[in-house]
Order: structure tokens, then C-alpha cells, then sequence
């Protein structure tokens, strides 16, 4: 009888008792922070050290703090809580230091004169030698890898689009769900899985064994990548051919329209704008493969436009190489230079690439009305 | 008229029909015929060193005596990628599923997954000439205050290029894999659930403990296992980061190698027997993911029939 009685003030606060204020957080966050820095001080200061350990200051702060006022449920919530948040900046951590990694190293390499137009031919490490000693510009460039990345790439995107594309149909319209499609959805998940090297040796012995041995041409780079893209074109148009209305396949077979020009004509074109941003980003995931061209198509120093006779090269390779056999042993920062100008390069097509798969996903989306 | 001599009229349009659906049948098989010949191909190629005498083999005592070491070594870097990774990309997928505020969920998804698209290369190029450097001091740590663990034994390379730190890359680069499967898992929950917890009075954690984590478990292991493929057979950040030896105990001295680097070190030279060596490593390596990637997916498909998800 009495609780009827009691004013609505107190009900108020018998309600948010045992609850922590809500400037709880941000309050146990700037002594974390004070108290961080203040113990970083003292043992020398830099950001990283005051991140990490102002992070552990404030999840124990806090997870003390709700322990003695919330209870124990209350506190795990918060721990958990904390914890999670953490991962998820522990995760941004690389990701900021690669890309600004190669932002720093790359620039100076980028912007040299010369870094995109020519090739590494006659580029010596007496030449490398002569930048270090009297400060004359680095010499060589990436012509020859960007032009052998971009050939390659074409050369599989033309070998596995088709491919993947009639297999994710068969599966879609005429696999049924039988044994075979079953066989082949699960073979091409399992082909998503094989190392990216595997690829690239099974494209080297097939050649050895068909053409001769130690052929190494940026054909056989372009079947190893085909290897690894098929499966990912395969699984993305697949996903895409699904969401296709069947009223739409319906109302063609009502028409009397054959099954062949229903998919050509009204099942594709409803579905092309998946189907192409996944071809992009299929495109993206094997241009920066780097182990299957090693094995594949060796590596050139000068430009070779020709993808069935000699050995190319490709942008990850150049990198590679540049990094593990400078041009100039004695003097390996032009041969580092270049490799982090390269990389940059590299970036930024996957990155555009990445960009232009969300873009045609958006701008030919199916006008559906939905 | 009958209902097949309506269709039977044009005869290019059935012709049309057979060849369309005999091209994406036959293009189907192509794909059964590629994985069926990469086993094939490496195989034939590899036979040679697996029948040579044993003292032809590099090391010189034969084939087995050769792979068993970098086995292990691929195990090893492995397993160091999956422990770190795993924790972490579990809390990442639960903040983009569960904890961040919806509106920010996918763009955060999106900056995840960027670091899916980073190539390899680069992975490597940074660990070799940034983490490498930066994380050396603390295996100095290390092997000063826990040299008495076997894996922390000194004295600690001064470069760090160890196992330890090609594994921390590794960890990297498995991370978004996992991240994004685990956040697909976690999304499928049954909202009734969630909220039946939730209605019980159970705090955001509890709920996760008890709805959340219970159904996503075979999604979680299937993630993980399809992340250990990758670890498995990366090979740019493994031969740009480690300076490789021979099979060492501890994961803080340079020494070790994997699979995939040394056949990556190693092929752009070799010749004769040394190339049926490198190709027969690379099918014990293609055997391997193979099982591990098999077993994933067998995973995932009996999850699907059972729990009505998807």
C-alpha cells in the first residue's frame, strides 16, 4: 500500500537505481585517457603505447565501475561490449598502416619522372648505384609490368567469363538441382579454396605436358588465373541469375519463347548489372595474385606485348622481385622505391576496380519497381 | 493442332535450344575437367620425384625426409594466423551484426572488407619492411622474460623476420575472411529468438551467449576452416616476410619455411628433378586445402538442412 503512496519523484530513481549515468562512458574514457598518458609519460611517450594502454584503462575502469554499482550481469555485458568494440579497432590497425605504408613509400616513386612510361630495360645497378652516390634521378619504370598485368588479366577475364557465366546458367535453368549441378556447386567451392600458387603449377605442368617443358609464357599466367577466377565468376553470376523473377521466365515461355533466347534475352539482361560488378571484382581478386604468375611467366625486364612467346612481366611479380633481388645489391633503396611506386599502382587499379563494381551494381540495377 | 507441333514448327529454335544447353552443360564439366586435371597434371608431373632415388632429392634423403619439415612449417604459420585471427574476426562480425548502430553497419562491413582487396604482394611488402621491423623489440621482450616457453626460446632475431611475424600477416589477410562469413552467420539468427531473450531480461551479451553464438556455431567452425585454406596456401606473405632455415621451435628466431614459399623461392630457377620436387610439394599442399576446404563445405551444406536458414 505504501508504493501507491510514494511521490513519482522517488519511483523515478527506484527505477534507474543501480544503473550507471549515462555519461558514464565518456567519463571513464577521459580518465582512461588522462591517466594513459600520464603512465606513458613516465616510461616514454608514443600514440600507439597511449592507445593501448588508455584501451585496457578504460574497459577495466568500466567494467569495475558497472561491477560494483550494476552487478555482475551487468559488468560481463559491458566487458563483452568492450571487447568487441576492441577487435574491431584492433582490425583497423593494419589496414591504416598498409595503405599509409604505401601511401609514404610510394609517392616519391610514383611521382618520379619516367616511373609509368618506361620499362626496366638496360636498367643496371650501376645505374641505381649512381641515384644513391649523387642523387641522380632513379631510373626504370613499370610500363613493362603494367602493360603485362593488363594482358594477362584480359586474357583470363576473356578465358573465364564465358566459362563461369554458362555454368552458373546450367546450374540456375538447367541443372534442376540434379546430381551433376550438385557436383559441380560443390566442386566450385572447393575450387574457391585451392592456394593460389596450386593454380598456378597445375597451369605450368599442363604446358610443360602439352607444349614442352619449361614453357613459361603469359598465356599460361592467364589459364593459372583462370583457374582461380572462374569459380568466384561462377559463384557470383549464379547468386545473381537466382534473384531473377520467375514471373518474368514465365511470361516468356507464355509468349511461346524458347528457352535459349528467354535467357539470352530477358533472364541476362534483367540479371547483367550483378553479373558484371561480380566479374569486376573477380577481376580485382586476381589482378593482384602474385604466386601463380611467378610460377607461370617468369619474369621480364623489358616489354614483351606478345601473351604466347616469352616470359612477362606483371606489376605483383615486378614488385616481388624488386623487393627480394634488388637491381642493385649494394644499393637496394631505387630497387625498394620502385616496388612501393608499384605497389601504389597496384592499389589503386584494385581499388578503382572495387569502386566500378559498386557503381555498375547501382547505375544498371533493374529498374524492378520495388 | 497439338501442343508439339505448335513448338515443332521452327527448327532453328529447337536446334538453338540443344546447343545452348549443351554449351553450359558442357561448360559445367569443364569445371569438374579442370580441378579433375589439376590433380592430374601435378601428379603426372610429380611422379618423378616421388620415384626417384632418394639421394637425387634436394638434401638428399628423399622425398619425405624433404616435404615433412616445410609441412609442418605451413601448420605452424597456420595455426599462429588462426589463433590471433579468429578472436578477432569473431568480435569484428558480432560489432558489425550486433553492436554498431545500424545505419554505420555496412559501410563498416565495406572497410573490412577492404582489407580483402589489399594484394597479397603488398601484404607481404609491408610485413617485411614495416611490421617486421616495428614488432622486433618485442620479441627481444620476449625472449628475454619468456625465453623459458620453447616457442619464445632466444636469442630473438634482431630484423624479426620469424614465423611469428609471417604469421601475424597471415592473421591478417584470413581476417576478412572469416569476418565476413561469421557476420552472414550471425545476421541469419532468428530475430525471434534475439528478442526472446532479450524479453526475459537478458543483457546484449547474454542474448549473444545464448542465441546468437549456440546457432552460429557450424557457420563459425566452416569460416574458420575456410580461413585455414587461405592461411595454408598464402605464399607472398609468407617468402617476403620470413627468412627461411630449417624446422625450429621457436617462432621468435628466424628458421622455418611453408609450402607455398619455398615452391615460390624456388621454381622461377629450378629445373630437371628439382621442378618435379616443387610440383609434387605443391600437390601435398593441394591435397591438404583440398581436405580442409572439403570438410568446411560439408559443414556448411548439412548446417543448411538442418537449422532453415537461407
Amino acid at each position: 500500500m505504501t508504493s501507491t503512496l510514494t511521490p513519482v519523484r522517488s519511483k523515478r530513481s527506484a527505477l534507474t537505481k543501480g544503473q550507471l549515468p549515462k555519461y558514464a562512458p565518456y567519463a571513464v574514457l577521459g580518465g582512461a585517457l588522462i591517466v594513459g598518458a600520464a603512465i606513458l609519460a613516465l616510461i616514454g611517450f608514443n600514440p600507439f603505447g597511449w592507445g593501448l594502454v588508455s584501451a585496457i584503462l578504460f574497459a577495466v575502469g568500466l567494467v569495475s565501475w558497472s561491477a560494483a554499482v550494476e552487478g555482475a550481469r551487468r559488468a560481463k555485458d559491458k566487458l563483452a561490449t568492450c571487447l568487441v568494440i576492441g577487435s574491431f579497432l584492433v582490425a583497423l590497425l593494419p589496414l591504416v598502416s598498409v595503405i599509409w605504408t604505401v601511401l609514404v613509400n610510394g609517392i616519391p616513386g610514383l611521382i618520379d619522372p619516367g616511373f609509368l612510361t618506361t620499362s626496366m630495360n638496360g636498367v643496371t645497378g650501376a645505374f641505381d648505384n649512381k641515384a644513391v652516390e649523387s642523387g641522380a634521378p632513379v631510373m626504370g619504370g613499370i610500363y613493362h609490368a603494367l602493360l603485362g598485368t593488363v594482358q594477362i588479366t584480359l586474357l583470363a577475364t576473356v578465358i573465364s567469363v564465358p566459362v563461369g557465366l554458362l555454368t552458373a546458367i546450367y546450374l540456375v535453368e538447367y541443372g534442376n538441382d540434379g546430381r551433376l549441378a550438385k557436383a559441380i556447386t560443390f566442386f566450385v567451392d572447393v575450387m574457391t579454396g585451392i592456394p593460389s600458387i596450386v593454380a598456378g603449377l597445375f597451369a605450368a605442368a599442363f604446358f610443360f605436358v602439352v607444349v614442352g617443358p619449361g614453357t613459361k609464357t603469359g598465356a599460361v599466367a592467364a589459364v593459372a588465373l583462370s583457374v582461380l577466377m572462374i569459380p568466384v565468376v561462377v559463384r557470383s553470376s549464379e547468386e545473381m541469375l537466382k534473384i531473377v523473377p520467375n514471373e518474368l521466365r514465365e511470361a516468356a515461355y507464355a509468349l511461346g519463347v524458347r528457352k535459349w533466347r528467354t535467357v539470352l534475352k530477358v533472364v541476362i539482361p534483367t540479371a547483367i548489372s550483378g553479373i558484371a560488378s561480380g566479374v569486376t571484382l573477380a577481376i580485382a581478386r586476381v589482378i593482384g595474385e602474385t604466386a601463380p604468375i611467378l610460377v607461370t611467366a617468369g619474369f621480364a625486364t623489358s616489354i614483351n606485348s606478345n601473351v604466347f612467346g616469352g616470359w612477362m612481366a606483371s606489376l605483383p611479380t615486378f614488385i616481388y622481385t624488386q623487393i627480394l633481388n634488388p637491381t642493385s645489391p649494394s644499393n637496394p633503396d631505387p630497387s625498394s622505391q620502385r616496388a612501393w611506386g608499384a605497389a601504389l599502382v597496384l592499389i589503386i587499379l584494385v581499388m578503382v576496380l572495387n569502386l566500378v563494381a559498386r557503381l555498375i551494381a547501382r547505375i544498371f540495377a533493374p529498374k524492378t519497381g520495388r | 493442332m497439338t501442343a508439339t507441333s505448335l513448338t515443332s514448327t521452327q527448327g532453328a529454335g529447337r536446334a538453338g535450344d540443344k546447343v545452348f544447353s549443351g554449351a553450359t552443360l558442357a561448360a559445367g564439366c569443364l569445371i569438374l575437367a579442370v580441378l579433375f586435371g589439376v590433380a592430374l597434371f601435378l601428379v603426372v608431373q610429380a611422379i618423378p620425384a616421388l620415384t626417384a632415388p632418394a639421394d637425387k632429392i634436394q638434401g638428399g634423403q628423399g622425398f619425405f625426409a624433404y616435404i615433412w619439415p616445410i609441412v609442418i612449417g605451413t601448420l605452424i604459420a597456420a595455426a599462429i594466423a588462426l589463433v590471433i585471427a579468429t578472436p578477432v574476426a569473431i568480435g569484428v562480425a558480432l560489432f558489425i551484426s550486433h553492436f554498431a548502430p545500424r545505419r554505420l553497419a555496412s559501410g563498416l562491413g565495406y572497410v573490412v572488407d577492404l582489407l580483402a582487396a589489399i594484394p597479397s604482394v603488398v601484404y607481404g611488402a609491408w610485413g617485411a619492411a614495416f611490421l617486421a621491423k616495428e614488432i622486433s623489440p618485442a620479441y627481444g621482450w620476449l625472449a628475454a622474460n619468456m625465453g623459458w616457453l620453447p616457442i619464445f626460446q632466444g636469442p630473438a632475431s634482431t630484423t624479426g623476420k620469424t614465423i611469428l611475424t609471417a604469421g601475424i600477416v597471415l592473421a591478417v589477410m584470413v581476417l576478412p575472411i572469416i569476418t565476413s562469413l561469421s557476420r552472414e552467420i550471425f545476421l541469419q539468427t532468428p530475430k525471434l529468438h534475439e528478442e526472446a531473450a532479450l524479453a526475459l531480461g537478458a543483457t546484449r551479451w547474454e542474448m549473444i551467449k545464448m542465441a546468437v553464438l549456440p546457432f552460429a556455431r557450424p557457420g563459425i567452425i566452416s569460416a574458420i576452416m575456410l580461413g585455414l585454406g587461405r592461411a595454408l596456401g598464402e605464399t607472398m606473405a609468407v617468402a617476403l616476410v620470413l627468412s627461411s632455415g630449417a624446422l625450429t621451435a621457436s617462432l621468435i628466431q628466424s628458421g622455418n619455411q611453408t609450402i607455398a614459399a619455398e615452391i615460390a623461392l624456388n621454381f622461377p630457377e629450378a629445373s630437371g628433378l628439382k621442378v618435379s620436387t616443387l610440383i609434387a610439394a605443391g600437390l601435398v599442399l593441394f591435397v591438404i586445402t583440398l581436405a580442409v576446404n572439403m570438410i568446411a563445405r560439408w559443414v556448411i551444406t548439412r548446417h543448411k538442412e538442418f537449422s532453415g536458414a537461407n
